[in-house]
């Protein structure tokens, strides 16, 4: 690869400030990358992370990708990361995680490995490999206007459907997001803690249920798990009742 | 009427699915009335077939009907066919006729059997599946027909099944069947290979095609197919046993018509045989051996039944004799005259059985000519028939057949004689043990080998006096004994009735015209005559006041060469074994083994690869690391060692 | 244009394999999540270079593309957390085994 990119690339001797610059940047994206691996603190890992993507716009500036350096920061580190920090400090999970320990066996020996082997691999398949298509120009030349401009121009042309289908996506996504997010109403009907639950076959501790202090008119016709999950609780708390027996029977041993 | 000949076969036909229908229903005695008058007007309908035959010109004297073609597939064009000509019909006529007669006989005899209908289902059945054997044009129809006899029999000698003895014998008798049949149908594939046709016009035409190798070979195959159904050397071992059906059907079917079936076989394809001289040299050994192992049997035998059968056996054996040396015609007579007395002698013995309240140890028996009078008479004639006493019917028959014997091998022509005074000795002994002599009868009972219902009420032990049949029973006593008697006019050369002129269309090409002066063929005669009266004579001597002689019944002969034991060492204990590895190796080792090793490779293999399945979402990554570094392997080294 | 793209890619690979080590190593469910987001980062970084070193501009509107999805994964993904700690409490993906065979 590097000898078919020293035919494609014109190439003078680096100057010494892109070398610089990119040296720096490169250090700050790794430091950010292993601080993100390596932090406990959830809190720490998002910092960490914010700064690898400052590294990577810088990166991006250097290629001369200005416009997509921009929407880097303020799409990734500016939204997608205030939204993880949302989501930790919202579920308070800034408790730390104790990453010495590692309760699956063989797991850490063998990422280790794995990705050091896959590494090598790439790497070495950037030398050896030809794997560029030789075809330039699918989508138009990179320079000769602003990167805003030639972006633009190839997002409405060469590449408009999948702009479209990509706003839709967005659309389904923020409704999905909505669904899944949406806190239950605290009710005692057993049908609208069915409809809210949408992961079915989960056991354990409901704190819903527990608010619900009375326990549902278990009927033949109760097949529905979280229905059934609900009695449970109930008559866990309530000390056990006799109808809801089988269901229960059923439930525990998924 | 020709035209309707397929009403032969279809009347008793109609009379099997009436009963199978509504047989129960009918019941005794209205169950065997329609069955005896569907055989009687199969009967009628063959009469006028036969009237009509005569119409045709004697030299061409067939007549083919196509019913419909069965099996229309490419080379193998074989239709439901029936063909009539002098031997078909001689058989058909004595079939039905003969069978009339035994259905009528029946429905006294069987009376007051809880399984009264079923019985005479079987029978027309037979009935029908015999007429399909005589008529067929081609070989598979003759062989349908012969397997549906084969049914039939098991289905008749087991008949009171509940008698393990019973259902053994009927399961002996198909099974003896079935071993010939492989002959049989080894017989038809070798045809189709060579000629393409199964019909039997067209392979005669083609005989010089086949080759003298291949015409052996077939008919060395049909003769053991012959060998199982009319049970010569070394598969008769079942007629025996089948004594155990009720006696009407011992009458019909093992004497009168299944066993004839091979008769006719080999008869139908004299051609074959008369283009092969040493096929037909086998066919006449094979007859000569049974002819003489089995009258020596007959000699020891204690069961009035089992005399028979093994008589029966002996005159077959006859038959193939004369087949053997190319006398087709006196073999159709003696089957014919055979069917006549054999019938009637079995009739007449189930007349005894019957009065008797089911006694058939023939040393329990004694000087019934004064209480079974008519019976007497009957089987009398018989008896003198089968001993081929001048001038009843037997002695022209067995006269025929040891003619042509004496002119074609003259070494088998001495066993013949010697068979035919074995035969004239212990036909006289059963006849003497059971009519002459002194009441044996009066102080024992009968250890009811064939359960006979109407006789139930006597089974508290007080014999009393044997009794006479009723009417139903003698008549078809009678009418057989007369047509016995007379049935030697077949053999006046040159008449109305001689059987040579009729059958001359089928055999004329391949009849032995033995070239023996006149002088020969009357010393033939006289030798005959003397020996049987001479014999006859001695049996009665020794055997009307004595029941009791061991000198001369010897365990060999009554155990009848020990042939079962030996089967039963050779081929019985060995198969049991076989059978025994198989269900207690075999089947559990072996194929469970196999069938549960696959199963449990697959649980085995299953427990193991579900170990990967941990529900670590952590465990999944890294299994997709895992492939991704595999391809990443698998494209680095095509970079380098393939590009 | 100056700088060897080889480097920017070695650099890729890198960024890409830490991430890898992250989802892999880490417990926590959003720090997992975080790691998916370097090695899209990673993927990002490649494209750019690409597109620079074959002079098409269609591999900076891949990178586009990628960060839109990128955003809806996330969104959609946290909402999915959410939804689990709700019932559970916990973010530990060790505790979600129940799919074990």
């Amino acid at each position: 690869m590097s000898a078919l990119l020293g035919v494609l690339v014109t190439s003078t001797r680096p100057t010494l400030p892109d070398v610089g610059v990119f040296a720096v940047a490169a250090a700050i994206v790794l430091a950010g990358a292993i601080g993100v691996v390596v932090a406990r603190n959830p809190v720490h890992s998002a910092l960490m992370l914010v700064m690898t993507l400052f590294g990577v716009a810088v990166l991006f500036v250097l290629q001369q990708a200005n416009f997509l350096a921009a929407v880097q920061v303020i799409v990734y580190a500016g939204a997608i990361v205030v939204l993880f920090l949302f989501v930790i400090m919202f579920l308070g999970v800034d408790r730390e995680e104790d990453v010495a320990k590692e309760p699956l066996r063989g797991q850490r020996p063998l990422a280790v490995a794995l990705v050091l082997l896959g590494t090598t691999g790439l790497l070495l398949l950037g030398q050896v490999s030809k794997w560029t298509t030789g075809q330039p120009r699918a989508a138009g030349p990179d320079t000769g206007a602003p990167n805003v401009n030639l972006i633009g121009k190839s997002l409405y042309t060469t590449y408009l459907f999948p702009f479209e289908a990509t706003s839709a996506l967005l659309i389904i996504a923020v409704v999905g997001a909505v669904v899944l997010a949406r806190r239950p109403p605290a009710a005692t009907s057993s049908g609208a803690v069915a409809e809210a639950d949408a992961d079915p076959g989960e056991t354990g501790p409901d704190p819903v249920a527990a608010v619900d202090g009375e326990p549902p008119v278990a009927t033949g016709v109760a097949d529905d798990r979280a229905t059934a999950a609900t009695a449970e609780g109930a008559a866990g708390v309530a000390g056990g009742s006799p109808p809801p027996a089988g269901a229960e029977e059923r439930e525990v041993d998924a | 009427m020709l035209h309707v000949t397929y009403l032969i076969i279809l009347l008793p036909l109609v009379g099997f699915a009436v009963l199978v229908a509504a047989g129960r229903r009918l019941g005794d005695p209205a169950a065997g009335v329609v069955a005896t008058v569907a055989v009687g007007a199969s009967f009628l309908v063959s009469i006028g077939v036969y009237l009509d035959l005569l119409t045709v010109d004697a030299p061409v004297r067939s007549y083919s009907q196509n019913l419909w073609t069965w099996i229309p597939v490419d080379r193998l064009q074989v239709h439901a066919a029936l063909y009539v000509d002098p031997l078909s019909m001689t058989m058909v006529l004595f079939i039905t006729g003969i069978s009339f007669l035994i259905h009528l006989y029946s429905i006294g005899y069987m009376k007051g059997d809880k399984d009264f209908p079923k019985f005479f289902l079987y029978m027309n059945l037979f009935v029908a599946s015999m007429l399909i054997l005589v008529l067929g044009s081609n070989l598979l129809i003759t062989f349908v027909g012969w397997e549906g006899v084969g049914t039939c029999s098991y289905w008749l000698v087991s008949f009171w099944f509940t008698r393990d003895s019973a259902a053994s014998a009927g399961k002996k008798a198909f099974v003896y069947n079935r071993i010939g049949d492989v002959g049989f149908l080894l017989a038809i594939f070798l045809v189709y290979d060579k000629v393409h046709s199964l019909d039997y016009q067209v392979i005669f035409h083609r005989i010089p095609e086949i080759g003298p190798a291949n015409v052996t070979a077939i008919c060395l195959l049909l003769l053991v197919g012959v060998m199982g159904k009319s049970a010569q050397i070394p598969l008769f071992p079942w007629l025996a046993d089948a004594m155990e059906g009720p006696t009407p059907v011992s009458a019909l079917i093992h004497a009168a018509t299944m066993v004839t079936a091979g008769v006719y076989l080999l008869c139908r394809v004299s051609p074959l045989l008369h283009a092969s001289p040493d096929a037909a040299l086998t066919v006449a050994i094979v007859g000569a051996a049974t002819a003489f192992v089995a009258a020596t049997i007959a000699c020891a035998q204690q069961d009035i039944k089992k005399v028979l059968a093994y008589s029966t056996v002996s005159q077959l054996g006859y038959m193939f004799l004369a087949i053997g040396c190319g006398a087709y015609t006196a073999a159709i007579f003696l089957m014919v005259a055979h069917a006549f007395f054999k019938g009637l002698l079995f009739l007449g013995a189930g007349s005894v059985i019957h009065g008797l309240h089911d006694e058939q140890d023939l040393k329990r028996m004694g000087n019934l000519r004064a209480y079974l009078p008519i019976t007497f008479i009957t089987f009398g004639i018989g008896w003198l028939c089968i001993a081929a006493v001048p001038p009843l019917s037997g002695f022209w028959a067995k006269g025929d057949v040891l003619d042509n014997a004496w002119a074609a091998h003259p070494a088998l022509w001495v066993v013949g004689i010697v068979t035919a005074a074995l035969t004239a000795y212990y036909m006289s002994r059963l006849t003497g043990l059971a009519f002459f002599g002194s009441d044996r009868w009066a102080g024992s009972h009968g250890d009811t080998p064939e359960p006979d219902p109407a006789h139930a009420h006597h089974a508290d032990g007080a014999v009393s006096e044997p009794h006479e049949s009723p009417w139903i029973m003698t008549v078809p006593l009678w009418i057989l004994a007369f047509f016995a008697a007379i049935a030697g006019v077949m053999a006046i050369p040159d008449s109305q009735f001689s059987l040579a002129r009729w059958l001359d269309p089928v055999f004329a090409s391949t009849l032995y015209h033995d070239n023996l002066s006149s002088t020969a063929l009357w010393t033939l005669a006289i030798v005959d005559a003397v020996v049987a009266i001479v014999f006859v004579v001695i049996g009665l001597r020794l055997w009307s006041q004595r029941a009791d002689r061991p000198a001369l019944e010897g365990a060999f002969l009554r155990g009848a060469w020990y042939i079962n034991e030996l089967y039963d060492a050779v081929f019985g204990r060995p198969s049991e074994r076989l059978a025994a590895f198989c269900a207690d190796v075999v089947d559990p080792r072996v194929i469970d083994g196999a069938v549960n090793g696959v199963a449990g490779a697959f649980r085995g293999s299953g427990t193991v690869l579900r170990r990967t399945q941990t529900g670590y979402v952590r465990n999944y990554v890294l299994g997709i690391t895992f492939g991704t570094v595999i391809v990443l392997g698998f494209m680095l080294t095509r970079m380098w060692w393939g590009g | 244009m100056s700088i060897n793209p080889a480097w920017y890619l070695s650099l890729s690979v890198v960024l890409f394999a830490i991430g890898a080590l992250g989802v892999l190593v880490r417990r926590n469910v959003l720090i997992m999540f975080m790691c998916v987001e370097l090695m899209l980062n990673a993927s990002n970084l490649a494209f750019v270079t690409f597109a620079r070193t074959l002079h098409d501009i269609g591999g900076q509107v891949l990178v586009f593309f990628v960060l839109v999805v990128a955003a809806a994964e996330v969104v959609v993904g946290l909402g999915i957390v959410v939804a689990i700690f709700r019932r559970r409490a916990s973010a530990n993906a060790d505790d979600l085994h129940l799919m074990k065979g």
